[in-house]
């Protein structure tokens, strides 16, 4: 069957691929390696005829940037803070949307709705949500609280500054936790609820003739039975969070903080992007080879836990 | 009889349990709805309170008990939005990148994915494997030398520069071929002694069969058209190339003046109008791509 009139042929088929992922996927792969391991590296520099020792420079300066570090801690915090809950919320509701007949389709399509959504849009609108409009210096009167503080009012709650003009850093990273939550459910409910719908009747069946108690069930088989989708969507989660940048440009805008105090907020993506001004090639992309380790270990680790714990 | 006394008891018995688990049923029904109601709510209510905001005037967006529904209705917001982050200008920058870049990448996507599955070649699945193995890699670390790349090859400010880069899915063709790989090869090999060409038996069978798998990419595809930030504003952000999502961020980004946020609203219930229409019409095609996919956009 293979012969070399064949052989050609296939070549061709696939050469557009192989051309535009040779330029746009293989040699960055290559350049960033190299342009991580010169000392200093800048192309622009390069192309006026400077060369760079080779060493780790790089790598070392980054790491001792306290812009990098605070970058890492925040990416950290929204991943470690987001994954669990919008996992856990979402296998909740997976799991109730799998328990109901009427008004499963049409819950289920609600859910899915911020999938469909522009994140840097909605952004602006859970901004517009938390902003409080001509708040006082003294900080006890303002014209509008913005609607979530509204519904804490409501309820005797006293009314935080979220994310304007002097608000302090656990309230942001709050409002950012609430969108990325709100983000994240709609992929999570899907996998979730495909997951649920495979799993064979017959062990619920047994389950009833037992007369096994329902958080029996839920532990016993559920769960055990939808490990592998968990651990999926686990793994993608905290990958989305590791990348997390263009949210926050959605509700804090491009200064990736609330006014007084720009760059708070800002992820490694960010750090990466912000190196792309400076000319800064060596540092951008020993911190994007940083993120890449970082994600490569955390799921490393994951598939190590779902491998014990993961009933496939 | 004894026997038969057993089993009317054992009926009994069994009835109480029904009638017991079944108002436990009941009452844990409520709770769920309640629970799944609740929830829908909280989904749902950003998408309501920006369209009521869009529909505010800025004094009633002011005032500090919020109304529900707003008092006068200001369609005008809406052009006022349209015309402040001139949105007709990102809509057809937008509608252009999308459209073109994803009738490039169909045709490149299906042309490598028949390769893929129905061709024979050396080294056909090591080059597989490699190619799955660059989708481990996080995007972040080719943008920093494909920016580079496209300021060398001066198409910075160029439409070229927001598709070009962006043609080849390495997971789309993945998708494709799996889907190819289900069309039994007999109708290939029928197909042959015809005397068909490859390129007559691709686009007049493989294509028609694979069109869920087409229509799903499409989809994706354009969606990433209307979402993508971050390398637009790289490469691309001036008024004649600037896309969507970085027009709308931009046009009401202004730290020291006010911010009219009811026309801001307008700005975003405008730029998602599209999405829920797509979304609308072809929610089996998204879901279905969605969840194979795992990435947004």
């Amino acid at each position: 069957m293979v012969d070399n009139k064949h052989q050609w042929k296939a070549w061709l088929y696939l050469a557009p691929a192989i051309v535009l992922l040779l330029v746009f996927t293989v040699w960055p792969i290559i350049n960033t390696l190299l342009m991580a391991f010169q000392n200093g590296y800048s192309a622009n520099l390069a192309l006026a005829g400077k060369t760079f020792s080779f060493g780790i420079e790089n790598f070392r300066k980054v790491l001792s940037y306290k812009r990098f570090t605070d970058c890492l801690f925040n990416t950290m915090i929204l991943c470690v803070a987001t994954v669990p809950i919008s996992t856990m919320l979402a296998l909740l509701i997976a799991v109730a949307l799998n328990s109901i007949k009427p008004l499963q389709r049409t819950l289920q399509t609600i859910f899915f709705l911020p999938y469909v959504t522009n994140s840097i849009a909605i952004g602006m609108v859970f901004a517009a949500m938390f902003n409080i409009i001509g708040l006082r210096p003294d900080g006890a009167m303002a014209d509008t609280w913005g609607i979530i503080n509204n519904v804490i009012m409501f309820f005797g709650g006293e009314p935080v500054n979220w994310m304007n003009a002097g608000s302090g850093y656990w309230p942001n990273i709050v409002v950012m936790v609430v969108y990325i939550v709100w983000n994240a459910l709609p992929f999570k409910i899907l996998v979730l609820l495909g997951g649920l719908q495979s799993i064979n009747k017959q062990y619920y069946d047994a389950a009833k003739v037992d007369g096994t108690p329902r958080r029996r069930v839920f532990s016993k088989i559920t769960v055990p039975l939808l490990s592998p989708m968990i651990a999926y969507v686990v793994i993608t989660g905290f990958i989305g969070g590791f990348k997390e940048y263009s949210s926050i440009v959605g509700v804090f805008g491009e200064t990736m903080g609330p006014v007084h105090d720009a760059g708070r907020l800002n992820t490694m993506v960010g750090f990466i992007y912000d190196s792309l001004n400076t000319r800064a090639h060596g540092t951008a992309s020993a911190a994007a080879l940083i993120l890449f380790l970082i994600i490569l270990a955390v799921t490393m680790v994951n598939l190590q836990v779902s491998k014990k714990r993961v009933h496939f | 009889m004894e026997k038969k006394n057993l089993t009317t008891m054992q009926a009994r018995n069994m009835q109480d349990v029904t009638t017991a688990s079944k108002i436990m049923g009941i009452i844990v029904k409520i709770g769920v709805y309640l629970f799944l109601g609740i929830m829908a709510l909280i989904v749902l209510f950003p998408f309501y309170w920006m369209i009521i905001s869009s529909l505010k005037t800025m004094d009633e967006y002011r005032q500090t008990i919020p109304t529900f529904f707003p008092k006068v209705i200001m369609w005008s917001n809406y052009v006022n939005a349209f015309n402040t982050a001139n949105l007709g200008r990102l809509f057809a920058n937008t509608l252009f990148v999308g459209v073109v870049s994803t009738g490039l990448s169909l045709v490149i996507t299906v042309l490598s994915a028949f390769a893929f599955a129905r061709l024979e070649f050396k080294g056909k699945d090591a080059m597989f494997g490699a190619l799955l193995a660059t989708m481990m890699i996080p995007g972040e670390l080719f943008t920093i030398t494909n920016y580079l790349t496209i300021n060398n090859l001066q198409w910075m400010y160029t439409f070229q520069a927001l598709i070009i880069p962006f043609l080849v899915s390495v997971f789309y063709i993945y998708l494709l071929r799996q889907n190819f790989l289900q069309i039994p090869n007999e109708l290939y090999l029928a197909a042959k002694v015809d005397g068909t060409s490859d390129l007559k038996y691709l686009w007049k069978v493989m294509v028609p069969l694979a069109k869920p798998t087409l229509i799903s990419i499409t989809i994706l595809k354009m969606m990433g058209a209307w979402n993508t930030y971050i390398w637009p504003k790289l490469v691309a952000n001036d008024d004649a190339h600037q896309l969507i999502t970085n027009g709308l961020r931009n046009a009401f980004t202004d730290a020291s003046g006010q911010v009219n946020i009811p026309e801001q609203m307008a700005a975003v219930a405008i730029v998602s109008a599209p999405l829920f229409l797509v979304f609308l019409f072809l929610r089996k095609y998204i879901m279905a791509g969605v969840s194979r996919s795992g990435i947004k956009g």
